[in-house]
């Protein structure tokens, strides 16, 4: 439900990912994207502008192939909607290093602002300990998202959900880059991978 | 048609070994997949397996993305599913060219060859074409002599040369599901 005072994304997604270290971060199709290139490109950044429901398990997937990077997927309310499923996929594989962090605006802000089923009936955090994701959780404060960082570190304790609701405000856009091939073989590089 | 029954031919048969061992030629270490009778074999070889872990999706395109961010973190992936599986990719798919994934993919298949199950036809018959229209090479093995080499030529092009490749096992070789005798 809509409230006062609610999270700046950009604060937020700020917050996330200051002195990351080598953090590989998975930014959801739309805004949330926007978001981690307004923090400062990496070259851990895995930007998507497409594949809308799938960043959950880009973020898998990256967890298990390098179980000592930690790993977090930045993602909106509408994007993950679509990839619901994948949070039960996530609890079972149990990976101790990835993060998952939903912004939520109970909006689809790329399209107009329409509504999503979280402004109604649907409650992420419900649906993730449903899953099986214990450590799961509703922030509304920065001071709970300042508690959240250094959790996204730790390798071991491991998936979390972490569900921010967000002020429903416009942004300035801010675009990453969008060559998907390059994006993916830069990660890989940073990672230890030569091209083929 | 090889009929399949409790005691299946594919119990027996050695084309699940041959797959899983073109697998762990290829140092494939996420084997996502959505259970498929004509998989078993192959799913309880790679949920043994010390160097590859099988995951369990709900829907196929969740493992479209998994392979995508496995590669993004170096490693290979394989998915396996049944053809119906492969119309809920469909979007998904677009990450294959995108990020020019080594994507590779063993597909069963239904709603081709004595089929009983009428609602497996629409999307078994369009399986292909799906593919090769999202730009994915198809390959066949339609007899049990011919799926070590078909799988370990996908499997050779898509690792090797980054030409995404989709291996179908025909129905006709893994035998069409008995409802009624």
């Amino acid at each position: 439900m809509s409230k006062a005072n609610l999270l700046d994304r950009r604060t937020v997604v700020a917050s996330l990912l200051k002195d990351r270290k080598g953090m590989v971060a998975v930014g959801g199709l739309g805004a949330s994207t926007n978001d981690m290139a307004a923090a400062g490109d990496h070259d851990r950044n895995l930007y998507l502008w497409g594949a809308m429901g799938g960043a959950v398990m880009m973020g898998l997937g990256i967890a298990l192939a390098q179980p000592d990077v930690p790993v977090v997927v930045i993602t909106g309310d509408g994007e993950m909607l679509m990839g619901i499923g994948s949070l039960a996929t996530v609890a079972l594989q149990k990976p101790g290093n990835l993060s998952i962090v939903v912004l939520d605006n109970e909006r689809y802000g790329e399209t107009g602002g329409q509504t999503s089923h979280t402004a109604g009936t649907a409650d992420l955090v419900g649906v993730a300990k449903a899953c099986g994701i214990a450590d799961s959780c509703a922030i509304s404060t920065m001071g709970e998202v300042e508690a959240l960082v250094p959790k996204l570190h730790d390798l071991k304790s491991g998936p979390r959900f972490a569900n921010i609701k967000i002020d429903k405000a416009n942004v300035e856009r801010i675009l990453p880059m969008r060559d998907g091939v390059f994006i993916v073989n830069r990660i890989r590089g940073s990672l230890g991978h030569p091209p083929l | 048609m090889h009929a399949r029954t409790d005691e299946s031919e594919q119990q027996t048969a050695a084309w699940p070994g041959e797959i899983f061992a073109v697998l762990e030629k290829y140092d494939v270490r996420q084997v996502p997949y959505v259970p498929d009778a004509g998989h078993s074999k192959l799913l309880e070889r790679v949920l043994g397996s010390k160097t590859m872990r099988g995951i369990t999706l709900t829907t196929e395109e969740e493992g479209v993305a998994l392979v995508a961010g496995a590669w993004a973190g170096g490693q290979r992936a394989a998915l396996l599913m049944q053809s119906s599986g492969v119309g809920n990719c469909i979007n998904m798919l677009s990450l294959v060219p995108l990020f020019r994934l080594p994507f590779f993919t063993i597909v069963t298949m239904r709603g081709e060859w004595g089929e009983f199950n009428h609602w497996q036809v629409p999307m078994g018959s369009t399986t292909q074409a799906v593919f090769e229209i999202s730009g994915i090479k198809v390959l066949r093995a339609n007899a049990a002599s011919e799926v070590r080499e078909v799988v370990e030529a996908g499997a050779a092009q898509a690792y090797n040369a980054c030409t995404p490749t989709a291996v179908l096992l025909s129905q006709r070789l893994i035998g069409a599901k008995v409802f009624v005798k």
